[in-house]
């Protein structure tokens, strides 16, 4: 049986370059670089991320009015010279969105840096230095992981008088690294008796050195997915903090178009589009942060990928379902053993094939 | 035993470091809050609230932080969380009493009924991976990403409205008086429906994933290979075989989203005005009622260690490896 070449670079990623001499390196190098955005969902998620930081940055400039500026145009549906429509001091939504896409996205990763800047160092720390440090650290990370966040979050914000978007990012962040810290402590746990760190220690170099060159490129994976669930986290927290009203309403962020929205009946009024376009993009961009959490997952264990086609016809037109670890077997007709070993002396299972239907390679390898 | 032991130690732990964190909260903030406190009710405050306003805050004597730290103390262990003053003479342990029974009513029923769902949908995802149903995690996790007060929003503005059926906020009919009649228990099961409905929607998914993920790593192991070279049937080996060893970090997940309910829905209650726990936080942030808040904090937070707590014994009982490390 012939097994593609391109399913062993996925099984032995350093054994690919090898198995094909003749290719060119460079051409081999991009596409090991390359690999975790040809994963659909990564890419997908990549873009649409990509997207929003572009809005961003480009936002306040092409917002077509000031979303402060009032206009006649009281409640007005979505039309041409309001794409989303108007609120009710004929405000433009679409320029309130656009505008407020920056503190949003300001904010997610704001909070997402600071709690994985903690993460890291409390969790690396604590799962590498063990001891007395481990036990005091961990206790740390399990109070801040049990204590509820969000109703902390509501408690300590609107304590400040007028919250502003750094002391909303900072108390996300600073509530928020626990789960983080935990994650990587176990990863450091596994990692620090293993036979590289044993040599690289052995032949005496530093304990930062070991922990930034050797533990921290193999917890790159845990980290940026933690990276990426705690924007997710912060992000929804951030609209939820302006939505009831404790961040200052004078900064535009979706949050607050829903705090006037929901503030100014908009529902009672039929107003959909008040706050349709605000929810969308909030779900959007929580969809493409699950996407590329998704996309990491499945970079790091390849058991979690789905493969589109698990049924397959055989040559007698016989529907047969691949699973993983299983060799399918044709079981409507069931064989005695003897006249297996009647019809098949001298080799029972050769080319593949099983009673004369086509064995498929194992799944992960079809991809 | 030892194992449960040193859980209990680390949760009472806890439990006085979430309760020292609610007692300097209050003192970190800055300036007077009493005076804006008093200034904005402009006079209509009684005496006994501002009193218990300057003790809250520990700007009442020149006691130093110590004394007010045992004080404290005492007063939590005499049940004793201050008076709220957006419902002024009534104590908020009684404020917060009334409205606790709605969340955990509400909240309970659809996290229970949104955890079977999930997990069953998720044995089957990942059971027949390949299938249609790896086709409903895009769309869940899509549902999963609205905020649950934007479906709550959504969903009153379609389904709800004027001579609809679903009531679009409030627990029950203005006129009616809460009492275990059929008047009332109609009225209060049609008014949490679309509540219930919104909280569904969105937390489905989270047990779909995960039961999904857990079921394709347990189909790979061996014994689940010799399950099916005895020829046992398809079915048993799915259920008995798969199913049962992939449920345990679902179930222990349940034992701690039991703590959320009472915390976690906030703003599903406060879209549709549902008289439970979040929607008083709610209004005690809006009237900047800060022992009522505190006293929420406090529920919430306890509510979350007790769950940690059983889904430690829940563990420790589904699981004998944990038995025999301890």
């Amino acid at each position: 049986m012939t097994i593609p070449t391109s399913s062993i670079d996925q099984v032995i990623p350093g054994e690919g370059a090898m198995a094909q001499p003749d290719t060119a390196p460079a051409a081999k190098a991009k596409r090991q670089r390359l690999r975790f955005v040809a994963n659909g969902k990564a890419a997908t998620g990549l873009i649409m991320l990509a997207i929003y930081c572009v809005l961003a940055i480009i936002g306040p400039w092409i917002a077509p009015y000031d979303p402060d500026a009032r206009s006649n145009d009281l409640l007005a549906p979505p039309s041409a010279a309001h794409w989303f429509g108007t609120t009710h001091l004929g405000q433009d939504v679409l320029s309130q969105i656009l505008v407020g896409t920056r503190g949003v996205m300001l904010v997610g990763l704001t909070a997402g840096l600071v709690a994985t800047v903690l993460s890291v160092l409390i969790g690396v720390t604590a799962g590498f230095l063990g001891g007395a440090f481990d036990e005091a650290l961990s206790a740390l990370s399990n109070v801040f992981l049990v204590i509820p966040a969000l109703p902390l979050i509501i408690i300590v914000a609107s304590s400040f008088t007028t919250a502003g978007d750094v002391v909303v990012a900072l108390t996300i962040g600073f509530t928020s690294w626990a789960w983080g810290a935990r994650v990587l402590r176990a990863q450091t746990l596994s990692l620090r008796r293993r036979d590289y760190v044993e040599a690289s220690r052995a032949t005496g170099e530093s304990t930062w050195r070991i922990i930034l060159f050797e533990i921290l490129p193999n917890l790159t994976a845990i980290i940026a997915s933690g990276f990426v669930g705690t924007v997710i986290f912060a992000v929804m927290s951030e609209i939820t903090l302006a939505f009831i009203g404790i961040s200052s309403i004078s900064s535009w962020n979706w949050g607050t178009i829903l705090f006037w929205a929901q503030s100014q009946q908009a529902l009672a009024q039929g107003a959909w589009w008040w706050f349709v376009p605000a929810g969308l993009a909030i779900a959007l961009l929580g969809t493409a942060l699950s996407l590329i959490n998704f996309g990491i997952d499945e970079f790091v264990s390849p058991r979690l990928r789905s493969s589109g086609k698990s049924k397959v016809k055989t040559a007698s037109g016989q529907t047969v379902r691949m699973r993983v670890g299983f060799t399918p077997v044709l079981a409507s007709r069931p064989v005695r053993a003897t006249q297996v070993a009647r019809s098949y002396p001298a080799a029972p299972v050769s080319n593949g094939k099983v009673n004369g239907a086509h064995v498929a390679p194992r799944k992960e390898e079809v991809k | 035993m030892k194992y449960l032991l040193q859980r209990i130690a680390f949760y009472l732990f806890t439990a006085w470091a979430a309760l020292t964190l609610n007692f300097v909260i209050p003192r970190m903030i800055p300036g007077d809050p009493v005076k804006s406190m008093i200034s904005r009710f402009q006079g209509q405050m009684d005496p006994d609230a501002i009193e218990s306003l300057y003790v809250l805050f520990g700007i009442d004597k020149q006691a130093g932080i110590w004394d007010q730290y045992v004080d404290y103390w005492g007063q939590l262990f005499r049940g004793d969380l201050g008076l709220s003053f957006t419902s002024f003479p009534s104590p908020v342990s009684e404020v917060i009493g009334t409205s606790v029974w709605w969340t955990v009513l509400l909240v309970g029923i659809t996290t229970a009924l949104s955890f079977a769902i999930g997990t069953g949908l998720g044995v089957l995802a990942g059971w027949r991976r390949g299938s249609w149903i790896d086709g409903l995690l895009p769309a869940t996790t899509f549902l999963s990403s609205v905020p649950y007060f934007w479906l709550g929003l959504v969903a009153i503005a379609l389904l709800a409205g004027p001579g609809s059926f679903f009531p679009s906020s409030g627990g029950y009919e203005p006129g009616l008086v809460p009492a275990f009649d059929q008047y009332f228990i109609p009225s209060a099961i049609q008014h949490s429906l679309l509540p219930a409905f919104t909280i569904l929607i969105s937390s489905v998914s989270g047990w779909i994933l995960s039961m999904r993920n857990m079921m394709v790593t347990v189909a790979a192991e061996d014994y689940i290979t010799v399950a099916h070279a005895k020829g046992l049937p398809e079915r048993r080996v799915a259920l008995s075989y798969a199913a049962r060893n992939a449920l345990l970090p679902n179930v222990s997940g349940f034992a701690l989203s039991l703590g959320f309910i009472v915390g976690g829905t906030l703003l599903v209650e406060i879209v549709f005005s549902y008289p439970g726990l979040g929607y008083l936080l709610f209004r005690a942030v809006g009237a900047k009622d800060y022992p009522l808040m505190q006293g929420i904090f406090l529920v919430i937070t306890i509510s979350v260690l007790l769950a940690n707590l059983l889904a430690d014994v829940v563990y420790m009982l589904l699981d004998p490896r944990t038995r025999k490390e301890g």
